[in-house]
């Protein structure tokens, strides 16, 4: 699963760029991200100019 | 209302493609609707922000309005320090795209295209396989618009064209992170453009100092995707160089944003619809610069809209290829020599550039010509005979 800081988002739409399932949807000002449809590839982690979205670890039961 | 019309034309996105697109289909008697998410053209600036002047001439006179410095030098530093200057054959400018975006989206609107912002679109109405309009929200209510063409101009994250069904998702390693920050108080000559490459630096790209007149400059970096993957950002490697060179400038903007270095795509058009600018990967891959390409890309795609519609022509993908084949004759083909470049430079490492550096600074500046560049070049790195052998045969 991908954390998103957002007040450290500057919405500029690098991570969806990267997202091979379009599970990212930027406005001008909300990120949000699908995660039913993420891989956790993390892609957009490493895209990141600012650090703004990590990488968790899921809980498994 | 424009919730209630038809258009010739839906172009989504409000950037320099979009807007050339709107300008010139415009100006050709098409009815353009341009839908733009956020409140501001041209805000916020996505952009190192420099053209060259033979770039912005071919479309329109250089306002001085638009223009905060005149470029007519560059200086490279190599990881060593060894620094390198040259006079540039083309000037070049660095841009307020704040004021050029918006004079660009005013001026399509002059010719008679709408523009719409604060629209944000999130689907396409498709009938038959056929892209013939867009779904999107403008003030919290849903709106459905229909038109002929649809136009993706919505740069890096290119959602329009993935809606449509082509791939426009970009490579990690074709994806550079980058950021800028605008920074005042610094010692500057602002008639040059320096650039630092070394991966201390930048990996994977280059670090820019674009001077904006009144000790001025847009300061940034873009690193490779493959670079940000070993875990240290954009941002960190910028604020390492601030400290270490510029360590009591003041911080007036930060920008960040992706750009997509990468071949043209190879399919820019489906059925009703057709992808300019970023969307379509027509920046430079070699150097990163976008602004010209994305509105010749605009240009080319508004031309062939203009012609199937005045000869009453289905915009099928078929018929749609003329714009692929416009742009391919434009930029298209030179990009891909770019790309191949770019894939050579991007093998050096900072003793490679160290080497050719001082190897190249050792001749006298008049002497400098492109061909005693490169055979210094290839005599401090011969394998970059092979590089450049697989450029000309496109191995």
């Amino acid at each position: 699963m991908i954390q998103i800081e957002e007040n450290k988002c500057d919405f500029c739409g690098c991570c969806v760029g990267v997202c091979p399932v379009d599970c990212i949807e930027v406005m001008e000002s909300i990120i949000e991200i699908d995660d039913e449809i993420c891989i956790d590839c993390d892609l957009c982690v490493f895209i990141c100019p600012i650090d703004v979205l990590s990488s968790v670890a899921t809980a498994t039961i | 209302m424009w919730q209630q019309q038809q258009f010739d034309c839906i172009v989504v996105g409000g950037g320099p493609a979009g807007t050339t697109f709107a300008q010139v289909a415009s100006r050709g008697g098409l009815s353009v609707l341009v839908l733009e998410k956020d409140r501001d053209i041209g805000m916020p600036v996505r952009c190192g922000e420099a053209i060259s002047d033979k770039g912005l001439r071919y479309f329109h006179d250089p306002d001085p309005r638009w223009i905060l410095s005149t470029i007519d030098r560059i200086k490279l530093t190599a990881p060593n320090g060894t620094e390198i200057e040259f006079d540039l054959n083309d000037k070049g400018y660095i841009l307020d795209r704040r004021i050029f975006d918006y004079d660009l989206a005013h001026m399509a609107v002059q010719e008679g295209a709408m523009v719409v912002t604060k629209a944000y679109v999130n689907g396409l109405i498709i009938d038959n396989d056929m892209v013939c309009g867009v779904k999107g929200n403008y003030l919290n209510t849903p709106f459905e618009v229909k038109a002929k063409f649809v136009i993706g101009a919505d740069g890096v994250e290119s959602r329009v064209g993935r809606w449509g069904g082509l791939r426009t998702q970009v490579k990690l390693k074709d994806m550079e992170s980058g950021i800028q920050k605008t920074v005042s108080g610094i010692e500057v000559q602002s008639n040059k453009f320096e650039f630092y490459l070394s991966r201390k630096w930048a990996p994977g790209g280059y670090l820019w100092v674009f001077p904006k007149g009144n000790k001025s400059a847009n300061i940034g970096l873009a690193i490779s995707g493959y670079f940000a993957k070993e875990g240290k950002s954009a941002q960190k490697f910028l604020d390492e160089f601030l400290q270490w060179k510029y360590p009591e400038c003041s911080v007036l903007t930060t920008v960040v944003g992706g750009i997509p270095v990468d071949k043209t795509l190879k399919c820019m058009v489906a059925d009703g619809l057709m992808l300019v600018g970023d969307a379509a990967h027509t920046v430079n891959p070699m150097t990163g610069g976008g602004i010209s390409s994305g509105m010749m890309s605009g240009m080319a795609a508004a031309e062939t809209a203009i012609e199937l519609l005045h000869n009453k022509k289905e915009p099928t993908r078929a018929n749609l290829n003329s714009y692929e084949k416009k742009w391919a004759k434009l930029r298209g083909k030179k990009h891909e020599k770019y790309y191949r470049i770019k894939e050579a430079i991007f093998r050096f490492d900072d003793d490679d550039l160290n080497r050719i550096a001082d190897g190249i600074a050792a001749v006298k500046e008049e002497d400098r010509s492109l061909m005693k560049l490169f055979s210094i070049a290839v005599s401090k790195k011969p394998t970059l005979l092979i590089d450049v052998m697989r450029l000309f045969t496109g191995l």
